[in-house]
């Protein structure tokens, strides 16, 4: 390597740096004084709920086909690495009957606060699908199986470009209403930033507790955990994200999809926020994942440590 | 976490001890942010092969047609310990000067620097110091901290962050000390330079995808993101190398 500063030879040793500083959850990363825990920035939740959709929303836009007992073995890991959700898979038709006889102990429908999106995705205006929902969500209740609700196009829109706050209010209100139990606002093309997501949360905050609100940001544009530390400012402590980044944009060909677990992870811990979350088994499971799919990570985090 | 760039004298060095002060408000931004544009140095220093002449000159002409304010160019320093930056004279004679724009040239050491500087400029003081988190370690909270020490000593308005993205932080850092009210950002186009430090982690924070977040934010740079994006792919191209930088990678149409 002819450009390597000589220096480089003698720091010491990147995996040293990293056991020292950030495997240990309860250390703030890079802290200067290691004996002293840096203040928690003011203003932030305590703890944040990660919701883990890689084997979901991650593998649904891989390319590669996954066999089940790769999905299975994955979703085994991830379970061992201290995620309290994980969203495990998906039930594309409107009759949710043989979700909850297959064995799912929650269920979670897709709204849009796009009519353009929501025509394209599932064939139905906004309002139609609401309607649907309402029947599903109701009829889940009843049998005491729990309802999220996802707003996709929150921070804008393949088809129509800009969304309003007004409208991500609306359509969140709505599925709130009829009994979904948090709402997942979803930046589906990750066009947002941190200027546009304060002002969408302040519209939904009006009409939705904060603790029923999680975000969804895809880093198409690099700029969901920015985004994501935007709501955590704002009181927001709920957050999608998947393993390895799994799953482009469907939107934007070669584009980034999810938003990586191990790097939310890692910005969480350094921030002193309590997540649950063992980030080095999360890595290992993303690296089983990505070996399985055959594709790199899309994690810095995972980029940084495992070629070290 | 935070490096005070010591190989930069122009930037000045003063720090005295560190210690963690809460500020006041979270949550404003500054109006206009000054973007210094590092990746015909730091970058392509980091990069493993060596990019001929005309094209470092091209590459920051592309940069000044853009509407960067600062470019780093190149840097003195011998060419024994930093082979890619070997022809600094040649580049600072063959790129074209834009009015309004500055070319900084980091100077390690005395030499380098009487080779580069008039001694005019020296007499004054270093005019701003970049803030280095050099392996991307740093968090939110961290970043935040190290501002609050440091603009004891230092106004807020000399200094600047340079923040690198190995673990995927960089832009989050770089919010927070915007919050902060620290208005000049140090970046590089791609994404260039990886780290020397960790084996196929990334290193600067992608200029494009920085520009991306001011302008959501309504935050001034005087930065043409399509002409960055053909500069980007320039480069790119002649380093055979993919684009570090998100935005890049969402508008590439393949």
């Amino acid at each position: 390597m002819g450009n390597m500063p000589s220096a480089v030879k003698h720091c010491l040793s990147y995996q040293q740096l990293l056991r020292e500083h950030l495997w240990i959850g309860d250390s703030v990363a890079g802290a200067l004084d290691s004996a002293q825990e840096s203040p928690q920035l003011s203003g932030l939740p305590e703890y944040v709920k990660i919701v883990e959709v890689g084997p979901r929303d991650g593998l649904q836009n891989e390319k590669v086909i996954v066999p089940t007992d790769v999905k299975i073995e994955f979703i085994n890991q991830l379970s061992q690495t201290g995620l309290s959700v994980i969203e495990v898979t998906s039930f594309v038709s409107s009759r949710w009957v043989p979700q909850v006889a297959a064995g799912a102990t929650e269920i979670s429908v897709f709204g849009a606060a796009s009519e353009s999106f929501s025509k394209k995705n599932i064939n139905c205006s906004i309002e139609e699908s609401m309607e649907k929902f309402e029947e599903v969500v109701k009829s889940a209740k009843h049998m005491g199986v729990p309802a999220r609700g996802y707003v996709s196009c929150a921070l804008g829109c393949p088809y129509e470009g800009n969304i309003t706050p007004q409208k991500v209010t609306e359509v969140s209100k709505r599925l709130y209403g009829m009994g979904c139990y948090e709402i997942s606002l979803g930046d589906t093309i990750g066009v947002g930033t941190p200027g546009s997501m304060k002002r969408m949360l302040e519209s939904v905050m009006k009409e939705i507790p904060p603790g029923a609100i999680a975000v969804h940001c895809h880093d198409t544009y690099g700029q969901a955990l920015a985004n994501i530390l935007t709501a955590l400012q704002m009181g927001i402590n709920v957050v999608d994200s998947a393993v390895s980044g799994l799953g482009g944009c469907p939107y934007a060909k070669g584009a980034s999809g999810n938003v990586a677990t191990e790097d939310l992870i890692y910005m969480l811990n350094g921030l002193g926020l309590n997540t649950g979350v063992n980030l080095y088994k999360v890595m290992q499971a993303g690296d089983f994942i990505c070996k399985a799919v055959n594709k790199t990570t899309n994690s810095k985090v995972a980029q940084a440590s495992f070629n070290a | 976490m935070a490096t005070v760039k010591t190989a930069v004298p122009r930037r000045l060095v003063g720090l005295a001890s560190l210690r963690a002060v809460s500020t006041s408000s979270v949550g404003t931004f500054p109006k206009q942010v000054k973007i210094v544009e590092v990746g015909p140095r730091d970058g392509l220093q980091n990069e493993k092969n060596i990019v001929p002449t005309p094209v470092k000159i091209k590459l920051i002409d592309m940069l000044s047609e853009a509407g960067l304010p600062v470019i780093e160019a190149t840097s003195f320093v011998s060419p024994k310990w930093v082979p890619q930056m070997a022809d600094h004279a040649e580049v600072l004679k063959g790129i074209q000067r834009f009015p309004g724009i500055n070319y900084p040239v980091l100077t390690p050491n005395l030499k380098g620097f009487q080779t580069a500087v008039a001694k005019k400029l020296y007499s004054l003081g270093c005019y701003e110091i970049s803030l280095g988190d050099t392996i991307g370690v740093g968090t939110p909270g961290v970043m935040k901290d190290m501002l609050s020490a440091v603009m004891h000593e230092v106004p807020v308005s000399a200094l600047a962050v340079h923040c690198h993205d190995t673990y995927g932080q960089a832009l989050a850092n770089t919010l927070m000390a915007l919050q902060m009210g620290v208005s000049v950002v140090d970046s590089s186009v791609a994404g260039l330079g990886g780290c020397p430090y960790a084996q196929g982690a990334s290193g600067n924070l992608a200029t494009e995808d920085l520009v991306y977040m001011l302008a959501g934010l309504g935050i001034h740079t005087g930065v043409n993101l399509q002409k960055l994006l053909e500069a980007g792919a320039f480069i790119c191209q002649a380093l055979n190398r993919k684009t570090s930088s998100k935005v890049a990678q969402a508008t590439c149409k393949l």
